[in-house]
C-alpha cells in the first residue's frame, strides 16, 4: 500500500461491523468517541499515561490514545460498551457496585477492561497480580483498594479484610 | 488529541517497507508506537510518512540458531516475556521487559523500537550493551550487522540511518544477568539503571541515564569494591534534572552497578 492520509477501515467493536473512512492521523480513541458514539471509552491524559481509553483489541489490552484508528482495519475490538451488552452487568461491573469501587467513575471505563483482560489470562489472581495488571490504570480519586478488592471477589475469592 | 497530517503506509513485506523508508523524505518506521505516537502528540516529532510494521510477521519471530537467540526487532515485551526460546537462551531479557511500565504498553511495544527511539531512560539499551547483542539493520544496499557498543550514537539517535530499518537484534546465549534501577514508582522511568553481564570474558556493566548513550565498564571481577572503583573510572558526568542532580546520579550509578553485579554473581 503506497501512502495515503486518508482510507477506509472496517472494524469489528463488540460484534458490530463498522466501515468508516478516516483520516491516518485520526487516533483510535477519537473513532470509537467521535466517529461511532461510543463514549463509554474515556480520554483522560491524552499522553498515554492514565488508561482511561484502554481497549481489548484482537484479545490484547491496548491504550486507544496511542495508536491510529487505521491501525485497527480488519480488528475486533472490544470497549466497555460490550461488557454488558444485553443490558445485564458482568459479575466485574457489579462487583464494582457492591465495593464502591468506583467515586468520580472517570476511570472505571478503563479499569475494567484492564480487570476483564487479567481475568481471562489469571483466573484467579492475588491482590499483587491485580495491582500488576491495573498498573496501566490512573485512578485520581485514587480509591485502588477498592478497585483491587472487586477484582479479587469479582475472581470468586474472599476478599480480606482491612480492618 | 489531534496530530499533524501525516501520511500513512503499510508495506506487505520487509523489502517493501526498507523502499518505502528510503523513497519518502521524512519518512519514518512505525512500531509499536508507545514511544512515536507520543512524542508526535506532543510535536516533538513530525514524520512526514509513517510506515507501519505492525503486520509484518517475519519481524515478530524469536528463534534460536546455535547459541544465539534471535530476536525480531517488532517482537512485543509481551511475546518475549513469554517465549521459551528467550527463557532457555538469555532470560534477562524477558526479566527486564516485564519492568517497563505496564501492560497495556508491554502488548505494544517493541524491542525494535525500544532500542531505535534510544531514550536515555530506556531499558534495553544498557541492557543490549551488557549482553554484546548485535543489531542487523537492512538498507537500499543491503544488510548490514552493528556491535551494540557502536549502534548507540547519541540521544534518540542510532546507527540505523535514514532508509534503514533494523530487522532482528542477536544476543549471544547466557544465565549470569541483571538488571537494576532507581525509577519513578513501580516499573517507571528510569533514574538511573545498570544492566551486568558475567562471561568467561569477563564483567560487563552497562550504565544507562548518566550520558546520552549507556556507558560500558569492565571491571576486573564482578566484586563491590572493583564494580565501584570502575564506575568511578568512568568518570561520569551525568545530567541534572527534577528527578536527580547530577552528583546524586552519580552516586547511584555506583549502587545500581553493584547491585546489579552481585545479582548476576548469585546465578549459575
Amino acid at each position: 500500500m503506497e501512502p495515503v492520509t486518508s482510507t477506509t477501515i472496517t472494524v469489528d467493536v463488540n460484534g458490530t461491523s463498522y466501515e468508516r473512512e478516516v483520516e491516518t492521523r485520526r487516533l483510535l480513541i477519537h473513532f470509537l468517541r467521535d466517529d461511532l458514539d461510543l463514549t463509554g471509552s474515556h480520554v483522560g491524559c491524552d499522553t498515554g499515561n492514565c488508561g482511561a481509553c484502554s481497549v481489548i483489541l484482537d484479545g490484547q489490552l491496548v491504550k486507544s490514545c496511542m495508536m491510529l484508528a487505521v491501525q485497527a482495519d480488519g480488528s475486533k475490538l472490544e470497549t466497555v460498551e460490550g461488557l454488558a451488552a444485553d443490558g445485564e452487568l458482568t459479575q466485574l461491573q457489579q462487583s464494582f457496585s457492591d465495593h464502591h469501587a468506583l467515586q468520580c467513575g472517570y476511570c472505571t471505563p478503563g479499569m475494567l477492561m484492564s480487570a476483564t483482560a487479567l481475568l481471562r489470562q489469571t483466573p484467579k489472581p492475588s491482590p499483587d497480580e491485580i495491582k500488576k495488571g491495573i498498573q496501566g490504570n490512573i485512578c485520581r480519586c485514587t480509591g485502588y483498594w477498592n478497585i483491587v478488592d472487586a477484582v479479587t471477589a469479582a475472581s470468586g475469592q474472599e476478599v480480606e479484610s482491612r480492618d | 488529541m489531534l496530530l499533524r497530517e501525516v501520511e500513512y503506509a503499510r508495506p506487505s513485506s520487509v523489502d517493501e517497507a526498507v523502499r518505502l523508508l528510503g523513497s519518502h523524505d521524512g519518512a519514518r518506521a512505525l512500531a509499536g508506537g508507545q514511544t512515536l505516537v507520543s512524542v508526535m502528540k506532543a510535536r516533538a516529532a513530525a514524520p512526514d510518512v509513517l510506515v507501519d510494521l505492525n503486520r509484518l510477521e517475519e519481524l515478530r519471530a524469536i528463534t534460536v540458531a546455535g547459541d544465539t537467540l534471535e530476536l525480531g526487532a517488532m517482537a512485543t515485551y509481551t511475546q518475549l516475556m513469554a517465549s521459551s526460546e528467550v527463557e532457555v537462551t538469555r532470560p534477562v531479557v524477558a526479566e527486564v521487559c516485564a519492568m517497563i511500565a505496564d501492560v497495556q504498553v508491554r502488548n505494544r511495544g517493541t524491542i525494535g523500537g525500544n532500542v531505535c527511539s534510544n531514550d536515555p531512560t530506556n531499558h534495553l539499551p544498557p541492557l543490549m550493551v551488557a549482553l554484546g547483542a548485535e543489531f542487523v539493520v537492512l538498507g537500499p544496499d543491503g544488510e548490514r550487522t552493528i556491535p551494540a557498543a557502536d549502534f548507540f550514537l547519541g540521544v534518540y539517535m542510532t546507527a540505523a540511518g535514514p532508509g534503514e530499518l533494523l530487522t532482528k537484534i542477536l544476543v549471544p546465549a547466557g544465565r549470569r544477568d541483571a538488571f537494576e534501577a532507581i525509577t519513578l514508582g513501580a516499573d517507571g522511568t528510569c533514574i538511573v539503571s545498570a544492566a551486568a553481564s558475567l562471561t568467561d570474558g569477563g564483567v560487563r556493566v552497562a550504565l544507562g541515564c548518566v550520558d546520552a548513550v549507556p556507558i560500558l565498564v569492565e571491571p576486573a571481577s564482578a566484586d563491590d569494591a572493583a564494580v565501584r572503583e570502575s564506575v568511578q573510572a568512568a568518570g561520569l558526568e551525568p545530567p541534572s534534572d527534577v528527578h536527580a542532580s547530577g552528583e546524586y546520579r552519580r552516586h547511584l550509578a555506583e549502587v545500581v552497578a553493584v547491585r546489579a553485579a552481585r545479582k548476576a554473581s548469585a546465578k549459575s
